[in-house]
């Protein structure tokens, strides 16, 4: 018996096929999730992909947060659920509230794609948990609207109650304050980052690394030992 | 204003149409007249006049390009050869890749960004056109003078453009290439590639067949942009006199495009398209025409059921949008329902417009009246076709007589080093990596290789680690100093750097970027360098699949240098065993493949040291290039070599370089005596460093497989000359500089960043 973890697609998201692969290479059940679809299939956990959803037209993730599938997601994740949101999935989960924050354009205002060192901050969210504190990882990085940014308050909760789980190493890429890569929310089932893990899976492709399959395996412990 | 029927042509002949406005000579006019036996409706003249545009008819090249037809290798893997949207190549295991490049070079110099975007989305739709998913793009670049002022707006554009669109479609760009050269200032060139690959049964082709079938149209509201684009902007040389054709470059949305894109392939998954066409230069007038004239029957379109972006647009205007995002599907009438449905799930706008009928013509219609009643086959392809003049230029021999072999040399090692660090830090060879930063790689996680490797390679199947390769070279300036070697060079050096990949060689793609056919000396360039890739395809066994022309890419009397841009696609059985170019291990020996002559005629280090351009370009041997390949390639299947470089412009110091900082890893070199001959050391070390012979690469040996890989070199006459080790962090040449790679690395970062500042 393993966990089912679903992968949604809005029009315009890219890497869901991408996620659903390192899903499966974590020995998981990846079910795709429609946006139009309410139902969520009664998958374990949901991650929201990288892209360009509705072209990132009027705001990254503004429109895909009204998606039915959201309301779902939305609802699930206040219970418990874990959800992952990578890069536009970030930025949707920002939109929705589940996150705080919001991402503007990169500081250099250029789409940067970059092999990206991280430090794993916190190994007690739902999608850490096999990574050990303070830990350096690699995985790419890929965007042009990554740049986190939240009120001083806010950022100071964050760092107080441990919720930056992950910190850009080496180079700032896209100027997020205090190099903030990944967050939590306060249950910390909730995660959000800019980088892209499930490219991160397979030493045949990408930079060759294999540092994302962290987070997918993580998640599967959690799954299947609850 | 009274419309235009066909009635009313035929009972007002002495009307005057602006015919010469549109772009038709007179006697092309007098053509259409002649073919309709009346005079043309202005929507008939509009479709005539941008289907027999240089960029949509061929009609200055055509008679030279049949050479590749007919000199075409013997070869199983073409499945789809030129004339289709794109060719389709086999690749084993079941599976099918198609992949071509085209030009999108005026549009990119009016307006970079939209320019070089819609160049993207225009050849991704030829590929999705063909039945597959595409899977990468590619990008060459020529750009003007590097610190011409020009050059900063047209650069970043252009790079951001083709992110914007490429990065937005999640298609991983792989590779390309980005060369400066003050010929291309007022003519840049952008050319853009993609590949596809699908399953051998999904193979589709642009014909409506099937009398009744429906023609539906879906995508993009059709809308005032690009209108003539393809006419005026493309088949005109620039000219200060004509008003601003600003207007005429279309705008794209990737968004768009990429619901096109799964809402295409979800439609062939379920077997509904019997034929297939994208709407790229002369929209409808082109995939109307061109459906029509590859089927059986006829067509009837009502372009009153073309959804419009502005309600004001003529019918003529609609004929000749260029609005993006656009495909035409020919569909049985049962499956119209659920290819209607595909497209809603899709919030894709797609609309029944006509359907194929038993006759032979094309018929247009417009509020109820006949507007275009034409045999289509007269206008997609049985347009003009040019037997331009061509005659070698009287400057041609002082050209070559100009022997770079004269120019003055370095007279010491200190300042051979110092050409070293000039050369590898000048923007032709400078890092890229500010232009790659800025594409995505990764997105559909089957990236094996991407710049700055010699070759892109992309896995086709997660369980066999089948996979593609593709390379794009043309080397300008070789080709300005003799067309014919110059073409063979450019696909040399890409089936070269397919090879040091570690795959094999299959069919090739071209993009011939040239001045005006109206030019002899410019029609002598492009006859030449057809002739000259015709027969190297032919010698290397890789059939050409297809490709694009562009000509007119001068302004006034100056033309760019010829630019044929070679993209060579190859198979590796498993991309496990593909060779990086970076030197990895240290201890590793290093392996000089082929030989070096004194060859500087055209070479980086002319242009660099000297800013100078004449002589002759290296020789080309196809069957040692044939030779060195096969050498490359077993040596990777079999565990020989550990990285590969390919030598091409900046000679072997280039390679050098860039492999010692891919790899991060320094090299030793030691070399041997009998690469070159003068007697001073220093000058022997220049001619090995920095000429640019061909059918050479530099491989990194593992010493237990030295004898192993020296005794299959020397087997099969390849030279293979020991040259020195991966060892320590400088580039080091025994006797003569050692350059840390730290500075090596700053230096070739610093300077495109630095342009664009």
């Amino acid at each position: 018996m393993t966990a089912r973890v679903g992968v949604v697609t809005f029009p315009g998201t890219l890497d869901d096929r991408d996620t659903q692969r390192a899903v499966r290479i974590a020995g998981l059940e990846a079910v795709p999730l429609w946006h139009r679809d309410k139902d969520l299939h009664q998958v374990d956990a949901v991650v929201l992909p990288g892209g360009f959803s509705y072209g990132d037209y009027l705001r990254a993730g503004a429109i895909s947060r009204f998606s039915p599938v959201m309301e779902s997601i939305i609802e699930q994740a206040k219970a418990g659920m874990p959800v992952l949101g990578i890069c536009n999935g970030f930025q949707v989960l920002t939109e929705t509230h589940l996150l705080p924050g919001a991402m503007l354009r990169n500081n250099h205002l250029h789409f940067v794609c970059r092999d990206q060192k991280l430090r794993v901050e916190n190994v007690n969210t739902a999608w850490t948990t096999d990574f050990t504190a303070g830990q350096e990882i690699q995985i790419p990085l890929k965007n042009i609207d990554g740049q986190f940014v939240a009120d001083a308050r806010t950022v100071d909760e964050l760092e107080a109650e441990g919720r930056v789980v992950f910190r850009y190493l080496d180079v700032n890429p896209n100027g997020s304050l205090r190099d903030i890569a990944g967050i939590t929310n306060a249950a910390g089932n909730v995660v959000g980052l800019m980088p892209h893990p499930e490219h991160a899976v397979d030493p045949q492709v990408g930079t060759g690394g294999t540092d994302g399959l962290g987070f997918f395996t993580s998640i599967l412990k959690k799954l299947v030992s609850a | 204003m009274t419309l235009d029927t066909v009635k009313h042509a035929g009972e007002t002949p002495d009307v005057e149409l602006p015919w010469a406005e549109l772009g038709l000579k007179e006697d092309e006019y007098a053509r259409v007249r002649d073919i309709l036996g009346r005079r043309p409706t202005g929507a008939e003249l509009a479709m005539y006049s941008v289907m027999w545009s240089e960029h949509c008819s061929y009609k200055s090249s055509k008679v030279h390009l049949r050479q590749f037809g007919e000199k075409a290798p013997a070869t199983d893997a073409l499945l789809v050869g030129i004339g289709e949207n794109a060719g389709v190549v086999d690749i084993g295991e079941g599976y099918a890749v198609t992949f071509k490049v085209e030009s999108h070079n005026h549009p990119s110099y009016v307006e970079p960004y939209q320019g070089a975007a819609t160049g993207v989305g225009g050849i991704v739709r030829d590929i999705i056109a063909m039945g597959a998913r595409p899977v990468a793009v590619v990008d060459p670049l020529r750009m003007g003078a590097p610190d011409h002022p020009d050059t900063k707006r047209v650069l970043p554009g252009v790079v951001a453009g083709i992110g914007g669109y490429g990065n937005c479609l999640g298609l991983p760009n792989i590779g390309g290439e980005l060369v400066f050269d003050a010929c291309y200032q007022g003519n840049p060139l952008v050319n853009a590639g993609a590949i596809g690959v699908m399953r051998h049964e999904d193979i589709h082709l642009a014909k409506a067949s099937g009398t009744g079938n429906k023609i539906v149209l879906y995508g993009a509201r059709t809308g005032g942009d690009g209108i003539g684009g393809a006419s005026i902007l493309a088949s005109e040389t620039f000219d200060d006199s004509k008003p601003s054709k600003r207007p005429a470059v279309q705008v794209g949305d990737p968004f768009q495009e990429k619901l096109l894109i799964e809402c295409t392939l979800e439609a062939y998954a379920e077997k509904l398209v019997v034929g297939i066409q994208d709407l790229g230069a002369a929209g409808l007038s082109c995939a109307t025409s061109e459906l029509a004239s590859n089927g059986s029957g006829g067509m009837r379109v009502s372009l009153d059921d073309v959804p419009l972006r502005d309600s004001t647009l003529s019918p003529e205007e609609i004929l000749m949008s260029e609005s993006q995002e656009r495909m035409c599907a020919v569909v049985e009438p049962d499956k119209v329902d659920r290819f209607l449905a595909i497209c809603e799930k899709w919030d894709v706008l797609a609309t029944v417009i006509g359907e194929v009928t038993d006759g032979d013509r094309l018929e247009i219609f417009w509020h109820g009246e006949k507007i275009v009643d034409v045999d289509p086959r007269t206008v997609a392809h049985e347009g003009p076709v040019y037997e331009r003049p061509y005659a070698r230029p009287d400057w041609q021999d002082a050209l070559q007589a100009d022997d770079a072999g004269k120019l003055p040399r370095p007279g010491s090692a200190d300042e051979l080093r110092e050409q070293v660090v000039k050369l590898v830090g000048s923007a032709n060879q400078a890092s890229k990596s500010w232009v790659t930063d800025q594409y995505d790689r990764f997105v559909q996680g089957n990236t094996v290789l991407a710049q700055p490797e010699d070759s892109g390679m992309i896995r086709v199947s997660e369980e066999t680690g089948l996979g593609v390769a593709i390379a794009t070279d043309g080397n300008g300036r070789y080709t300005k100093l003799d067309p014919y070697t110059g073409a063979q060079l450019a696909l040399a050096e890409s089936y070269r750097n397919v090879a040091a990949a570690g795959a094999r060689p299959l069919a090739i793609s071209d993009c011939l970027n040239f001045g005006s056919p109206e030019d002899p000396a410019v029609m002598w360039q492009f006859v030449e360098a057809i002739r000259g890739l015709a027969d190297g395809c032919q010698q290397l066994g890789t059939p050409v699949t297809g490709g694009n022309v562009s000509l007119y890419n001068q302004t006034g009397e100056a033309a760019i240098h010829p630019t044929p841009v070679v993209a060579v696609l190859g198979v590796i059985d498993d991309v496990a065993r593909r060779t990086p170019i970076g030197f990895g291990t240290e201890g590793q020996l290093l392996y000089l493949l082929g030989d070096t002559r004194e060859e500087f005629g055209g070479s980086a280090w002319s242009q660099v040291v000297h800013d100078h351009l004449g002589g002759l370009p290296p020789k080309v041997d196809l069957e040692r290039e044939r030779l060195l390949a096969e050498i490359l390639i077993s040596g990777s299947r079999d565990g020989m070599i550990d990285a590969a470089h390919d030598l091409s412009d900046g000679g072997l110091v280039q390679a050098l370089v860039e492999s010692c900082l891919r790899g991060g890893k320094g090299a030793r070199i030691v070399l041997p005596e009998g690469l070159a001959t003068s007697g001073d050391a220093t000058d022997d070390a220049f001619v090995a460093l920095f000429s640019e012979s061909a059918g050479r690469a530099v491989v990194a040996v593992p010493r237990s497989e030295e004898l192993r890989f020296t005794d299959m070199c020397g087997a099969r006459g390849l030279p293979a000359t020991r040259i020195g080790v991966v060892d320590g962090d400088a580039l080091e040449v025994q006797g003569q500089f050692s350059i840390p790679l730290t500075e090596l690395r700053e230096v070739r970062e610093a300077t495109i960043p630095a342009l664009v500042a």
